[in-house]
């Protein structure tokens, strides 16, 4: 990974839905580039070409060893997303908590028009 | 001031973002409070913004204009009202003057649960998942610094965070 911005290449690598589908089977079990393409109404050259990019974004890796070459699915790149998203959510509850606040002190009454 | 936690959906079919919370208030207190300006910006920002309503025109063909300064970020956002239902429903749209080819659609559902109880379903649409993805990011200005820098010599084991 290394990239100068990793976290725009995991979200551009889940950008295609195909990518997603493929990171969705991952997290079930490993699984062979020629298992990958089973699914799909394309060849396994594509798929590979799938496969790189989610490599490229650190969301998968490939073992070295025998032709079989399993395709794993990095669980840390997964923690960094989920983390991601929870600080975004704790960034909404932090504001509605101000909002918790402004509304107990809010008088009942409505200047202006009402319905 | 107990079980009031948001909740996020990020959805896998579209790209859109759903936050879902309930609050100790009636839902005409709640809607009031996002849409009367006076109210508005005492809530929406963090401490130390510096907001100034250019324009707010909060109902149906409305539209608001608003520029905001903080210590990461700065600029103006503006948008049209869709549709303001009182104590219902609120939808917008949302454009930063910066980046006008990105138009978000935002909904906002205030549901009376009774016993002076609201839950608020406040939704975004984008037009494409990176779009989504960098929406998400633009929330995060100081988090995904510190994020980056937590990528950069991130541990195999990566237990603790917040």
């Amino acid at each position: 990974m290394a990239a100068a911005d990793p976290l725009s290449h995991v979200f551009s690598a889940l950008a295609d839905p195909t990518r997603r589908d493929m990171v969705a089977r991952l997290t079930l079990a490993d699984a062979t580039v020629n298992e990958l393409a089973a699914p799909y109404d394309v060849s396994v050259q594509a798929v590979s070409k799938h496969l790189r990019v989610l490599e490229d974004a650190g969301l998968v890796s490939r073992s070295k060893d025998a032709q079989r070459r399993p395709v794993h699915l990095k669980a840390e790149a997964f923690d960094l997303m989920t983390n991601w998203i929870e600080r975004y959510r704790r960034q909404a509850e932090e504001r509605y908590q101000r909002l918790d606040a402004l509304l107990a002190d809010l008088p009942d009454e409505i200047e202006g028009d009402e319905k | 001031m107990t079980a009031n936690e948001a909740e996020i959906i990020v959805n896998e079919q579209v790209p859109m973002v759903e936050i879902i919370r309930e609050f100790d208030a009636p839902a005409e207190k709640v809607f009031r409070a996002h849409v009367d300006p006076k109210l508005f910006v005492q809530w929406n920002w963090p401490d130390g913004f510096a907001v100034t309503f250019d324009q707010w025109d909060c109902r149906t063909g409305g539209a608001y204009r608003i520029t905001m300064a903080g210590e990461d970020i700065e600029g103006t956002v503006h948008g049209s009202f869709h549709d303001v239902i009182p104590s219902r429903l609120l939808v917008q749209t949302f454009t930063a003057d910066a980046a006008p080819d990105v138009v978000i659609l935002e909904k906002h559902r205030f549901e009376d649960l009774g016993d002076g109880r609201t839950r608020l379903t406040a939704t975004s649409l984008v037009e494409s998942f990176e779009y989504r993805d960098s929406f998400l990011d633009a929330g995060l200005v100081e988090g995904f610094a510190r994020l980056d820098q937590l990528l950069a010599d991130m541990p195999d084991d990566s237990g603790d965070q917040r």
